[in-house]
């Protein structure tokens, strides 16, 4: 820091510069990398646990609160995290203007899609529908 | 008006092939590569919940299309990529902390996410086949 200068980090940050965005995405993929550790190791389990089972048993057990609700959690949790890093890789590698903003627009769609469709299939599950 | 000069030649920066590959970088693409996998095999997990949701005949397509060769192939890959990038993961946030970048700690750290993301994918694999041969 420059003594004397009356600017204070704050001031600075509030531009928030180039990107007219702040540390949200920052935050929130190291936010979403520590919920995932549980939660993947929770997934696997799930996922072991129901090999070799048939039909009937694997929609009662995917469909039963805890589970579902881990699920749910992990597909929420992975959703977010793989946004923010395909966002990460396009905007290392694609320079052109349109087909940056194409592929930002299509990573968005992707991960909402994904993630709507699987927390859809494990609310059916749970509510037997 | 001065007329506007052709731009300089000015040297480039020396992009990564031109380095001696080292352990780290390895496994910094590596990261990159398993993310981008995992988020291509995350479609896996949807059409699985699917079919479950859906229908005893869907769900079996699936069950025959992961037992297929093939099929296990891409969940055995799926398991890795999972593994390597939850280890991977969990450096980066040791890294986050400011520790574990000393030369020693780093490669200990590198090594330790290659032999720890082969053998739980390698245990997760005999408890899976463990698994099934007692449900069926």
């Amino acid at each position: 820091m420059v003594a004397g200068k009356m600017s204070t980090p704050l001031g600075r940050v509030r531009g928030l510069g180039a990107a007219r965005s702040g540390t949200e995405q920052f935050w929130r993929q190291r936010l979403t990398a520590v919920a995932n550790v549980p939660l993947i190791i929770a997934f696997v389990l799930i996922v072991v646990g129901l090999l070799g089972r048939n039909h009937a048993a694997v929609v009662q057990i995917l469909g039963s609160p805890l589970v579902a609700v881990i699920m749910l959690l992990f597909i929420l949790s992975i959703t977010t995290h793989m946004r923010i890093g395909m966002q990460v890789i396009i905007e290392d590698y694609v320079h052109d203007e349109t087909a940056k903003l194409v592929l930002l627009m299509a990573n968005t769609f992707f991960a909402v899609a994904v993630g709507l469709a699987s927390a859809f299939a494990i609310l059916m599950l749970s509510f037997k529908v | 008006m001065a007329e506007t000069k052709a731009p300089v030649e000015r040297p480039l920066s020396p992009h990564l092939f031109i380095y001696k590959p080292t352990l780290t970088m390895t496994m910094s693409i590596f990261h990159r590569i398993t993310g981008a996998s995992l988020y291509f095999g995350t479609l896996l997990v949807a059409w699985w919940l699917i079919a479950a949701a859906s229908s005893p005949n869907a769900y079996g397509g699936v069950g025959s299309f992961m037992s297929s060769l093939v099929g296990r192939l891409i969940l055995f890959g799926y398991t890795w990529a999972l593994m390597h990038h939850m280890l991977g993961g969990i450096r980066h946030l040791i890294w986050d902390t400011g520790r574990g970048f000393g030369p020693h700690e780093r490669e200990w750290l590198a090594v330790a996410t290659i032999v720890g993301s082969i053998s739980l994918t390698i245990v997760i694999w005999i408890v899976g086949y463990l698994f099934m041969g007692g449900a069926r």
